[in-house]
């Protein structure tokens, strides 16, 4: 085994994601499937390459314009309120964390 | 005027501009055909009528004041609704997203619909771009036009269906490990990935942003190629979009590929590969050799790595991307919102569908503390190996030819049991998405059960006007066609 169900539990609160004893007894079989597969990747001598960080800086491109640091117009709260679950006072409104 | 079915963008505008129909005539004969067969195939996730008839009333006032159509004018094309469009809902195939109305356009949207192109709705896909078969959509699956039990590829299943079935004439997809050539190829139309950099990106919602690519469909490499034309380009909205000048990619389809070096890698025809699929894909090389092609064999070393290093970084960013649906901004929120941290993790729970939870874990997992050179940190130097293969194969050809995919359409159901059988699927598109390449599937033949098979054909970067050029010979001398 690869992964266990207590590391499946850890790794679905880092992800803050709620999952249901089923659920986790699959993924943890699924995952354990993807695992033991993804071991053919040590099978690969990688001790003199260097990861992947952008794959155009190979391709002679390039790519690092950025834009020019000026200010662009912005939603107004109205508009980046208006698919949010719960709103008020021009605000995202969320479950109290601070006790009065 | 013809069916929509089978019409072309250039007899689209031959009819135009000889008043044989009006845009908002065939804007209204296309969405009306294309709702009325949407039970059929399940293409579409949403119309958007309006839209379309306002921007097919824009042509129509063009035509009237004789002023010059854009390349896309009065087009009916479909948008994957993983691309956001302003004012019309856009659902990633999930449930989490399922009421949220973007406040802004995509560009490859505004340039679409500044070219004339009229968008018709949204298309189904799997949620969040995750799936190679369109079954992993929140809502309900799509048929293959080809054969109704089938899938028709995915992710990008309902942009590939919509315009295989003629309910719209092109349509953009994304492709992150294949989602637009596997379902072009399953369904039998034209589909192009990208360069990575090429077209823009804002506006596409985040699956694994050093893989995601818009693309277009069409049912001939024209089509498909003047949408890419118009959509591809520097945009100051996209870090990651290239300043490369974009080449007139349909000036040079002029149906000859005499010359041109095609390499065959070795790696690609091995187990696992359905012999049908193999012979098609052989005669279509006996085609490019016929066109003068030069033919011959390379190798992709590190070929039989790639679904592994693909599925550990693309999990790895999509637990990253996906982080933002917190039930707070625009996703739907679960009832149980005793406490903050409560109203997050059901949020989540209940908003994400099967697919999209197992890939949050497994991408959550290889970035954790302890596992993160183990898996993240080797996935990315074996994709630096991947990439090398095509850029030493690229040497000595200007193209490669492959399968799209090891099998035909399969039937629905078939793999959904096995996350595993599913990802090994896309063998043949994963290593040019590793890569940042672009490339295309074109119809190849069918089975004799009628199923579709596609060719990709890969070049190297910003090479898309050569590559385009190649596809389209092969589409005319091979006489596969669309359809």
């Amino acid at each position: 085994m690869k992964i266990t169900e207590k590391e499946v539990r850890y790794v679905a609160d880092l992800a803050n994601l709620a999952l249901t004893d089923d659920e986790i007894r699959r993924y943890c079989a699924d995952l354990d499937d993807i695992l033991v597969y993804a071991e053919k990747l040590n099978e690969v001598d990688t001790s003199r390459v260097e990861p992947m960080a952008q794959v155009l800086l190979g391709s002679g491109d390039p790519t690092a314009t950025l834009r020019v640091d000026a200010p662009q117009p912005a939603f107004s709260s109205e508009i980046a309120l208006a698919s949010a679950p719960r709103s008020g006072a021009g605000q995202f409104k969320v479950p109290k964390v601070v006790e009065r | 005027m013809d069916g929509v079915k089978t019409l072309t963008i250039d007899r689209i505008h031959e009819g135009l501009r000889a008043r044989q129909f009006s845009a908002v005539e065939l804007a209204r004969q296309a969405l009306e055909a294309a709702q009325k067969e949407n039970d059929q195939y399940g293409s579409f996730l949403l119309f958007c009528p309006e839209r379309a008839l306002e921007a097919a009333a824009r042509v129509d006032a063009k035509i009237a004041a004789g002023e010059p159509l854009g390349p896309l004018a009065g087009v009916p094309v479909a948008v994957k609704d993983v691309i956001v469009t302003r004012g019309v809902r856009t659902t990633c195939g999930s449930r989490i997203l399922e009421s949220y109305v973007p406040p802004y356009d995509a560009t490859a949207v505004i340039r679409l619909e500044r070219a004339g192109g009229m968008i018709l709705g949204k298309t189904n896909c799997d949620e969040f771009a995750m799936g190679s078969s369109t079954e992993n959509s929140a809502f309900y699956p799509v048929r293959n036009p080809a054969a109704p039990d089938r899938v028709p590829g995915g992710s990008s299943g309902g942009s590939a269906a919509a315009v295989a079935a003629g309910q719209a004439v092109v349509s953009l997809g994304s492709d992150t490990g294949g989602s637009i050539r596997q379902p072009a190829s399953f369904c039998g139309v034209v589909g192009i990935l990208p360069t990575y950099g090429r077209v823009s990106r804002y506006g596409l919602v985040a699956f694994a942003s050093s893989l995601d690519h818009i693309g277009p469909f069409g049912r001939t490499v024209k089509d498909a190629a003047t949408l890419l034309h118009v959509i591809a380009g520097r945009d100051p909205a996209d870090s990651t979009s290239a300043d490369v000048p974009v080449a007139d990619y349909t000036a040079g389809l002029d149906g000859k590929a005499a010359g041109f070096r095609v390499g065959v890698p070795r790696e690609y025809f091995g187990a696992g590969l359905d012999p049908q699929v193999a012979d098609r894909i052989q005669r279509g090389i006996e085609v490019f050799r016929k066109m003068g092609c030069e033919v011959r064999e390379v190798s992709l070393p590190h070929t039989d790595y790639a679904i592994a290093s693909y599925y550990i970084i693309c999990t790895a960013e999509a637990s990253s991307n996906l982080a933002r649906y917190d039930g707070v901004r625009y996703s739907r929120r679960s009832e149980r919102e005793d406490t903050l941290l409560d109203m997050y993790r059901y949020s989540r729970g209940e908003g994400f569908g099967a697919e999209v939870k197992r890939r949050i874990i497994l991408g959550t997992y290889v970035l954790s503390a302890g596992y993160y050179d183990a898996y993240y940190l080797k996935a990315q130097k074996v994709r630096t190996l991947i990439a090398r293969d095509f850029t030493d194969a690229f040497q000595s050809v200007d193209a490669i030819v492959t399968p799209a995919s090891p099998f035909p359409a399969f039937k629905l159901g078939e793999k959904m049991a096995d996350p595993l059988e599913m990802y090994l699927s896309d063998i043949y598109t994963i290593t040019a998405s590793l890569a940042g390449i672009c490339g295309v599937s074109v119809p190849c033949g069918r089975t004799s059960e009628g199923l579709p098979v596609g060719m990709q054909i890969l070049a190297k970067y910003f090479d898309e006007h050569r590559m385009l050029r190649l596809a389209h010979a092969f589409e005319q001398a091979g006489g596969f066609g669309a359809g």
